[in-house]
């Protein structure tokens, strides 16, 4: 009877398991790199999902709706002089945007504007970042058709220099927000705030497409 | 109890955080060069200070004015001798003088951040500020002849 431990029977299942194991190696780094393929077709597939620029546009109707309210686009004047009120009117004083769009000399925002709003019908509003745009990027709302404000918000250069990621949050700016808690004697935005992000969100996940007019 | 610095003194003051600062100047501090105009932020009468920015006294809280500077006519300068003061000595800007406190504190702030200020400077600076009796040409003049002062007392 032969010795189970002979040289044969060990070297045999060595040379066994060196072949099993290079086979695993090798299906192993096949397997690897088949994954990695199939991940990154998987992740452009999901964006290509994601993309759908008829839910964009019409997304974009309803956050065009609000950004062009007078609680967002006063603000936005086509002018170095804010708007004031419902009407959108030019604001009393002529206060003057400013290098740095918090007024000049004597007539800077906060000088009545304050931190938070001060009680009282038509009252000034307030918040802590209360100011306009620059004048080295106005990102001007006042007389911009949807197609133009979209293109403009989506571009880089002149959007305040903010990629996808920093659009999706400046929904959630305090001054943003201040849109909806803008004294006694103003008319809120057309949209509710939740409404607002969520039309905001899907505009900009689902492709930042402007529409064709 | 608050602590307030205001014209180079500490105050301590028993007063609600909410009231106005204008209030604290005229009711608590007895510093009545400040005065009540509209209360609503639209005339520039109650103009002073804080931390150099010419702020509206009658809607800012007092508790904003805490551990800051606040600067009121009273103490735009050692000797009543800012340019600007003179300056309205010399052109006899006042009529009935109500708003004038807050036209000079706002001036102070155009004279500080532009030494040579053109007249449409001037009007940009001074829009917030009304003077019913209409002596818009006269305070123009004045902060003209002011920085004109300030440059040669800088030389």
């Amino acid at each position: 009877m032969k010795s189970f431990f002979n040289k044969h029977s060990y070297i045999l299942p060595r040379r066994m398991l060196m072949v099993m194991f290079v086979i695993i190696i090798v299906i192993g780094v096949a397997n690897s790199a088949f994954m990695a393929t199939s991940n990154a077709e998987n992740l452009e597939l999901q964006q290509k999902k994601a993309l759908d620029s008829v839910a964009s546009v019409k997304a974009f109707a309803d956050v065009y709706s609000v950004l062009m309210s007078p609680r967002c686009m006063n603000c936005h004047p086509a002018g170095d002089v804010p708007l004031q009120g419902d009407d959108s009117h030019p604001h009393a004083m002529s206060p003057k945007r400013g290098k740095d769009g918090h007024g000049i000399y004597a007539m800077k925002c906060g000088n009545c504007h304050q931190p938070e709003n001060t009680p009282g019908l038509h009252m000034p509003p307030g918040n802590p970042k209360w100011a306009l745009p620059p004048s080295n990027m106005k990102m001007v709302f006042e007389g911009k058709k949807p197609r133009e404000l979209a293109l403009q918000i989506m571009d880089y250069n002149r959007n305040g220099h903010l990629n996808k990621a920093q659009l999706i949050e400046h929904a959630r700016d305090t001054l943003v927000k201040a849109a909806w808690n803008m004294g006694e004697g103003r008319k809120p935005p057309p949209l509710t705030y939740k409404e607002f992000v969520k039309a905001w969100d899907t505009w900009i996940e689902k492709g930042g497409y402007a529409p064709k007019q | 109890m608050i602590t307030l610095n205001i014209n180079k003194k500490n105050y301590n003051i028993d007063v609600d955080p909410n009231t106005p600062l204008l209030w604290v100047l005229r009711e608590h501090i007895n510093l009545v060069g400040t005065k009540f105009g509209c209360g609503v932020a639209q005339c520039g009468a109650c103009v002073v200070h804080l931390n150099g920015e010419a702020v509206r006294s009658c809607v800012t809280k007092v508790s904003r004015a805490v551990g800051q500077k606040v600067v009121t006519i009273e103490g735009l300068s050692e000797n009543e001798n800012h340019p600007l003061q003179k300056a309205w000595i010399e052109n006899d800007v006042s009529q009935c003088g109500y708003c004038q406190a807050g036209q000079i504190m706002s001036a102070a702030v155009l004279l500080r951040e532009n030494k040579n200020p053109t007249e449409q400077d001037i009007d940009n600076a001074m829009a917030g500020n009304i003077c019913r009796c209409g002596t818009y040409l006269r305070i123009r003049d004045a902060i003209l002849l002011a920085a004109e002062m300030q440059r040669k007392e800088k030389k």
